[in-house]
């Protein structure tokens, strides 16, 4: 062989929505993957590698799941434009490799018609084969390859069987030097894909016999989950249960991790002898770093939920159920899931909302995303209730602190929906993006497929929370130390500091709302992340162990109002101080606009709770 | 609800859009339409992503699901695959009922 025929080659895979992807990419690769984004947008990069068997190296581009050439979201476009070699950056594939739902052929086979009009070589993955089988679907493999003018490979991306066949096909087709032809690809009109479909369906009609057991399950399934009232039930029942899940499950581990950057931030500050230096390093970064980590537990936990309930097909189920709730609030039913992400942690929220097709409800949902109750929320929560919300029973039943706390959920959920209400009457007016989804057939998640996409998840979290967050840590660090208490200086530290100066400096605007200096201090600090405004009070009214939350809770009854106390609870609803928050939504977004935005409208809104709060207890005698 | 629509288009009943269609109804569809909806995608495009979910003449279809708030939104059996969408964007698919 010439060395010309060992080069490496480029791979894409290209496939419908379900088919099986991901699955298979990750069988193809294993861990040999990385993560990034595309130059210039938005969407996910996933490229892996795989050597075949004659030593050539496949660089394999997962494609994200489309229907058509025929772009219509951010993700679509990637997907057309790095077919047709147009993508910025990136090299046309040599070859594609269509993934099929060998159950599931109509929509996959006018695809791979489009795919063949853009003239590279390809290869037909046929997935899914064991359920194909189980069924008792026939396909005729050899008049279907000869027709579309493609080699087929049938696979089982979950269990590993086919893929060094594909692996051994694409090897075959790009050895043999095809170039394939010129690109007839034209965005087709609606006559053109009524021919497409109208070939697709001969093609089945002539070499596939329908299956002799179809799947019944799925109906049978949906006719609980979909139900109007028994699905709704369901839905709740999940979200409950996911709830405590990310709530109890997470606690040990989030006691683990915080435990552990504490011993890590003691030990290396007793090796480094220069002070400043040792508060950069664990006041600043192992502590910063530790305030982001501690997250991960909440978060992993979150994704298993979502990527389990993905991979059984039910995440299309509930954007069903909620699409009209949603939809009444101006937000496209798969909007749920990114939401829902948001009561963990916004930044993994904002992130999943790139399952949304259209720009305008995507950044819709991106803004109302941090309106959510976050879990950072919960310590700042936690400590003004047990501070000024007696410990009572109101009817005999609840406990009053629960209801505080409930309350202050559903504040967030109903702003949630009245921000986007607001949005959507306002700024896109008449932007009704049409809701049309497939409800894939249900399948028992695949246990190791699942840890494979948790793990990217985490290691995406993990890599965020290095690169941006990080740096902001570092600047908040330094606003809360510089410049240095005088000699001889009674008051704590920070109050010394630019953060105390901003502190001093805002508080007359915060005086509306009932915010003295000591609160408005600890905002600055807690913009890092909202809980280490917690930290931040204790420093502020020098209680010496700030983790016991009950002598701190006891100080600030001391000097609050049980006004304040009640406005600083409404500022925290919406509480816009949140720089890693907005460091990604700049990320997702690619503009400082969207944060920008973000920022002014919450800091409004908390503005204007808080004041209202503030007047009204006031004026109830609560000064 | 299959009432007044469906009669500007055929007064036998026998056709009516899927957007009136009701819980349970099957048939067969006739046409997929640019004209009633005021998405902001617009028309042709709608059309163009019903087409391209296989909503084309001759397709077999039938209603399966609906929501509990307003009847919305539905999901069809087309052939082989559900799928789900609104109401207000099924207004162009015209289907020819199964008699009864
Ligand atoms: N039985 C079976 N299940 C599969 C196969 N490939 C994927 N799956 C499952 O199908 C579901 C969807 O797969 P996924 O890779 O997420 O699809 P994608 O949307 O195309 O990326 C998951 O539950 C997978 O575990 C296969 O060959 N056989």
């Amino acid at each position: 062989m010439s060395d010309l025929a060992l080069s490496p080659a480029r791979v894409a895979l290209v496939g419908n929505p379900n088919s099986g992807k991901t699955a298979l990419f990750n069988a193809l690769t294993g861990a040999r993957q990385k993560v990034a984004n595309y130059a210039g947008v938005t969407v996910e990069r996933k490229e892996g590698v795989v050597t075949t068997a004659s030593g050539r190296t496949l660089n394999i581009l997962d494609l994200p799941g489309t229907y058509s050439l025929r772009a219509r979201s951010p993700d679509e476009v990637v997907t057309r434009d790095a077919v047709l070699g147009q993508l910025t950056g990136e090299a046309a594939p040599d070859i594609v490799v269509c993934v099929a739902d060998a159950t599931n052929l109509r929509l996959v086979l006018r695809l791979a018609l489009e795919l063949k009009a853009v003239g590279r070589p390809m290869v037909l993955a046929l997935n899914m084969y064991d359920i194909a089988q189980r069924q008792g679907l026939k396909i005729d493999l050899e008049g279907l390859s000869r027709e579309i003018g493609a080699p087929i490979v049938t696979t089982v991306a979950t269990r590993r069987r086919g893929i060094d066949d594909l692996v051994a096909q694409v090897e075959a087709v790009v050895a043999s030097g095809a170039l394939g032809t010129t690109n007839s690809w034209q965005e087709p009109d609606a006559a053109a894909i009524r021919k497409a479909h109208a070939e697709a369906q001969r093609l089945v009609r002539t070499y596939v016999r329908p299956p002799e057991h179809p799947d019944t399950w799925t109906g049978k399934i949906d006719s609980v989950l979909l139900h109007p009232v028994g699905g709704m039930v369901v839905l709740l029942a999940l979200l409950f249960v996911m709830f405590q899940a990310v709530f109890t499950w997470a606690t040990p581990l989030m006691d683990g991790i915080e435990a552990v950057f504490v011993a890590l931030g003691t030990w290396v500050g007793a090796g480094v002898s220069n002070s400043l230096l040792r508060s950069l390093i664990s006041d600043g970064l192992i502590a910063g770093v530790g305030g982001v980590l501690v997250f991960l537990p909440q978060i992993l936990i979150l994704f298993l939920f979502i990527l389990a309930l993905e991979d059984l097909g039910y995440m299309a189920r509930a954007a069903f159920l909620m699409d009209k709730i949603m939809g009444g609030a101006g937000l496209h039913g798969r909007a749920f899931i990114p939401l829902l992400s948001s009561f963990a942690c916004a930044i993994p929220g904002i992130m999943a909302t790139r399952v949304i097709d259209s720009r305008q409800d995507r950044l819709t949902t991106i803004l109302v995303a941090p309106l959510m109750t976050c879990s950072a929320r919960i310590p700042v929560y936690t400590l003004i209730i047990s501070a000024f919300i007696p410990r009572t029973t109101v009817w005999g039943l609840f406990s009053l602190q629960g209801l505080v706390m409930f309350g202050l959920y559903a504040s967030g959920i109903v702003s949630a929906l009245l921000v986007s209400l607001v949005i959507r009457k306002i700024f896109w007016r008449s932007a009704v993006e049409p809701f049309l989804m497939e409800l894939p057939t249900y399948k028992l998640p695949d246990p190791s497929n699942l840890a494979r996409n948790l793990a990217l998840r985490g290691m995406i979290f993990i890599k965020r929370a290095g690169k941006i967050i990080l740096p902001l840590m570092i600047l908040i660090w330094a606003l809360s130390t510089f410049p240095y208490a005088p000699v001889g200086a009674t008051r704590p530290a920070i109050e010394y500091s630019f953060a105390g100066m901003i502190g001093h400096f805002i508080q007359p605007l915060l005086a509306p709302i009932g915010f003295n200096w000591q609160m408005a201090i600890a905002l600055v600090p807690g913009m890092a992340a909202r809980e280490v405004a917690v930290a931040a009070l204790g420093t502020v009214y020098a209680v010496g162990d700030a983790d016991n939350v009950g002598t701190l809770a006891r100080t600030l009854a001391d000097h609050w109002s049980l006004a304040t106390g009640l406005s600083f609870l409404a500022w925290y609803v919406f509480a816009p101080q949140c720089a890693p928050t907005l460091g990604v939504v700049k990320r997702e977004t690619n503009s400082w606009k969207w944060p920008a935005i973000m920022f002014t409208y919450m800091t409004a809104l908390a503005y204007l709770a808080a004041f209202t709060v503030y007047h009204v207890a006031l004026a109830l005698g609560g000064g | 609800m299959s009432q007044s629509p469906a009669a500007s288009i055929d007064p036998a009943g026998l056709t009516v859009r899927l957007s009136d269609a009701r819980l349970g109804a099957r048939g067969t569809i006739v046409d997929v339409r640019a004209e009633s909806g005021a998405q902001s995608v617009g028309v042709v495009e709608l059309q163009r992503r019903l087409l391209e979910f296989g909503f084309v003449e001759g397709a077999r279809i039938e209603l399966i699901h609906e929501g509990a708030i307003g009847h919305d939104p539905i999901a069809v059996k087309l052939d082989d695959m559900r799928i789900a969408l609104r109401r207000a964007d099924a207004a162009d698919i015209l289907i020819a009922l199964d008699p009864a």
